[in-house]
């Protein structure tokens, strides 16, 4: 169909008149389509912070280190962009608690009623690393990032298992959680949201990414799939330079 | 103010599965049809985009195409002595949002319940006894299984579903569920081809003493154009299907299936963005007038109709109707009201089996493509010595490699750290998981309602859920776990860990977004909201089509009942109500 044909048979209106993209459309008559109408993300550059401090780049970057330490199966959580890719969610809607139903009373709730706080995941990071800082400092005698490699992972445990208490509205326990949710989100996601530099996960596990299409591997059962992977990025940069 | 528009023959709630399917036919009687959808239009080539669909932390974790609590959340409690509280991220259950609704980011598992399922309450008391069913409120369905054949059917052509029958007018087919209940002909598409994992589990339970078969799918293993005339592309087993939308056009949807014909239709219109409120009731509260919703911007109209169709999720098709005053709130303390009823969800357990030398490339996957073996599902086995009724699939269906949420390790293995990224490596390509899907029977405390102090945006009550998975679902879990080591066992691992179902529904972890319930068909309009053609029994020109009428759930995937279900009602409406509108049909 030609965009003749389509604006001739198509009725799209709207309903009423309102400020914003998503406002109520009256479709009859044919599918609508627009060109250009989809939403592909937007690659994360790195350089520059949008949300942590330099004092929070400090510690994010020691604590992701131990999170995921360079070793011969892939370079560190650092060099992987896991820093960049919390600070770019925690910048986002993901930051503010977009998505969230965040009205009140909150009141503490059972563990099968989940998450109950009224601080945002951003929220929970700018307390939560100020908490984590004073009470490593008090605690092992130095701030984290000069301590050993072992003193930094037993301060970690400590915070994972409550042994270590925050100070202040953040649970300890619960913001190691998210931590660690937050850097295997880097670390394991598309490159295009600003962590798993070079795919270095998906090479160490053997993830093929964004291929799409395994028809002509189903049937081979118990044989590693040959070829390596591709990432959104990659699609992206190449439509971009095409 | 509210802006009064032109009257509509009928206005739909929500265009996903149900409501796309009745628009769609009722189209076909010449009625003026408006679709009122909550979320946006959404279509393949567009927002399905085969450049960036593979996003998991998007669509996945950030869950782009979902419903999302800021929106509408649910507040949630075991029981009626804990206070709810809201879910303020949705977790165990991740309702649709948008044109297509769940139909868009579903799996594709498509199911016939058993016949011995519809009729359950019946079937079970005359096999067991009625103490059997002293702590349950399951119920039969009105309609039968043989009534819904044909429906069943229909569902199946229109999506293209990749399947062998198992039982065709009482001969039972090699290669299929043996204990499947007589169906006229087989799906329109054979099986899919199977991935390494699911072939190595059907030779387990073969020789286990299962009877293992191919998962009924709605990725499809041909191309394939459908009744309608729409044409569908082959699966790329891409392993991108739950949580996302289909690129390939080959996972049946809405989009794929029913909007290329419908949305062309002059008598139908759709508006996308429009969020209904509530049904407006006539003064003498028998008879709906239309449905008052709000755009983005705020501004409220209200759409007079003759027939309304509530299309929406099961979870807000209950809530609309304890909005609306349609039908008696039920109450858990005296056991009597109809809306709310019988809310049931999904007992799933799961095992892991922990390889040293399996390569099962775990990304090459699809949604529904793996293997079952029903053995031990519904009233499939004899259940005399047993303390339990229900029953659940064993299932087979590794769904995807996305390795934020897939990474399984042994058990004792650190979070975080070298040791952690060593195990991760060793056992993502030599691990195979599968799950029990159980069935959840209905029980007298688990029930929906209004919530009493959480509101949404427009200062409007939240739905509430209190629930808890009852006891005897409980002993059935184990029993089916007990089962599904069985097979394990033969599949020679290294190491097995169990993931078995416990008490207190946790509304955190993923677990399944099969709702049911709330909003149930029966012959008893004590006991039920619908009659068996899932009209209401209090407000004649209301229907609320789909998984809220079941009266219970079984140990399968809804979907496909839905789809029977919205064909079932639209059959109802063009052959009976038309001719007599405004009026029960069933006395």
């Amino acid at each position: 169909m030609n965009r003749r044909t389509f604006l001739t048979t198509t009725a799209v209106g709207l309903v009423a008149l309102a400020s914003g993209v998503a406002q109520a459309r009256s479709i009859s008559g044919a599918v609508p389509w627009e060109a250009f109408a989809g939403e592909p993300p937007t690659p994360v550059t790195p350089g520059g912070w949008h949300f942590f401090q330099p004092r929070e780049v400090v510690l994010m970057e020691a604590i992701v280190d131990r999170l995921i330490p360079a070793d011969d199966l892939s370079p560190s959580g650092r060099d992987c962009g896991c820093v960049v890719y919390v600070d770019r969610q925690l910048a986002g809607s993901f930051g503010e608690a977009a998505r969230l139903y965040m009205k009140g009373p909150f009141l503490p709730g059972l563990p099968t009623q989940g998450y109950q706080n009224s601080l945002t995941p951003a929220g929970r990071y700018r307390a939560g690393l100020a908490a984590f800082d004073k009470a490593v400092s008090d605690t092992f005698g130095g701030r984290f990032e000069t301590l050993s490699p072992g003193k930094q992972d037993q301060a970690l445990s400590e915070l994972e298992t409550g042994k270590l208490k925050l100070s202040g509205k953040v649970d300890g326990k619960g913001f190691f959680a998210l931590v660690l949710e937050n850097t295997m989100e880097g670390f394991f996601a598309d490159p295009v949201h600003g962590g798993n530099r070079d795919m270095a996960s998906w090479k160490m596990i053997g993830f093929p990414g964004a291929r799409y299409d395994y028809r002509d591997w189903v049937d081979q059962h118990d044989k590693p799939y040959p070829r390596g992977p591709v990432s959104i990025l990659g699609n992206i940069v190449q439509a971009k330079a095409g | 103010m509210t802006t009064i528009l032109p009257k509509k023959d009928v206005v739909i709630i929500g265009l996903g599965w149900t409501g796309s399917i009745l628009a769609n036919e009722l189209a076909d009687e010449g009625l003026d049809i408006v679709a009122l959808e909550r979320g946006p239009w959404r279509d393949t080539a567009t927002d399905f985009n085969i450049a960036y669909m593979q996003d998991e932390l998007r669509y996945a974790i950030r869950k782009d195409l979902f419903l999302h609590a800021s929106e509408e959340a649910m507040t949630m409690r075991n029981n009626t002595s804990e206070t709810a509280l809201p879910m303020r991220d949705y977790g165990s259950f991740l309702p649709g949002r948008g044109v297509g609704g769940a139909g868009v980011h579903w799996n594709g598992h498509t199911w016939r319940f058993y016949d011995s399922d519809f009729e359950l309450k019946s079937h079970l008391t005359e096999r067991y006894g009625a103490d059997r069913l002293a702590d349950l409120t399951i119920e039969d369905w009105g309609v039968t299984g043989r009534e819904l054949e044909h429906s069943y059917d229909r569902f199946e052509q229109l999506a293209g579903i990749s399947g062998k029958a198992g039982n065709i007018d009482g001969r039972i087919e090699e290669g299929g569920n043996p204990f499947e209940s007589p169906r006229k002909r087989d799906y329109p598409l054979p099986p899919n081809r199977m991935p390494y994992g699911p072939a190595l589990f059907a030779d387990a339970a073969k020789s286990a003493g299962f009877h293992p078969f191919p998962t009924p799918a709605a990725n499809l293993s041909q191309n394939y154009v459908n009744p309608l005339g729409v044409a569908m592309g082959q699966c790329s087993y891409c392993g991108f299907c739950e949580r996302f939308a289909c690129a390939n056009y080959s996972k049946s949807s809405p989009q794929t299936c029913v909007l290329p014909v419908l949305m062309r239709k002059p008598n139908f219109e759709l508006r996308s963005n429009s969020d209904v409120r509530k049904i407006e009731l006539a003064k003498d509260g028998k008879t709906a007038r239309g449905v008052t919703y709000v755009d983005t911007s705020g501004r409220e109209f209200f759409q007079p109709a003759d027939l309304v169709l509530v299309c929406a999720y099961a979870l807000h098709n209950v809530r609309l109707m304890l909005l609306s005053g349609i039908g008696q709130p039920y109450d858990p303390a005296t056991g009597e009201g109809t809306t709310g009823r019988n809310y049931c969800y999904q007992t799933n357990a799961g095992v892991t089996v922990f390889f040293d030398d399996k390569n099962f490339n775990p990304f090459i996957a699809g949604g529904a493509i793996g293997q079952t073996a029903d053995d031990f599902n519904g009233d499939s086995f004899d259940h005399s010595a047993l303390d339990f009724v229900g029953g659940g699939g064993i299932n087979c269906i590794p769904t995807s490699g996305r390795p934020i949420q897939h990474r399984p390790v042994p058990k004792g293995t650190p979070k975080w750290g070298s040791a952690w990224k060593k195990a991760t490596k060793e056992a993502y390509q030599s691990t195979l998981s599968f799950g029990v899907q159980g069935s959840s029977y209905a029980a007298r405390g688990n029930y929906l309602s209004l919530d009493p102090t959480y509101k949404d945006r427009y200062g409007v009550p939240l739905l509430r859920m209190t629930f808890d998975f009852p006891d005897n679902d409980i002993r059935m879990s184990h029993y089916l776990s007990d089962r599904a080591l069985e097979i394990a066992k033969a599949m020679g691992g290294r190491e097995i860990a169990e993931a078995r179902r416990d008490k207190s529904w946790n509304s955190v972890p993923y677990q399944s977004t099969h709702n049911t319930g709330g909003a149930i068909m029966g012959s008893d309009p004590t006991k039920s909201a619908l009659n068996k053609y899932l009209q209401s029994w209090d407000v004649a020109n209301v229907f609320v089509i789909g998984a809220s009428a079941f009266p219970q759930n079984a140990g399968k995937n809804p979907t496909g009942t839905v789809g029977a279900l919205a064909y079932w009602a639209a059959d109802a409406i063009r052959n009976q109500y038309l001719r007599n509108p405004g009026k029960g049909l069933v006395g």
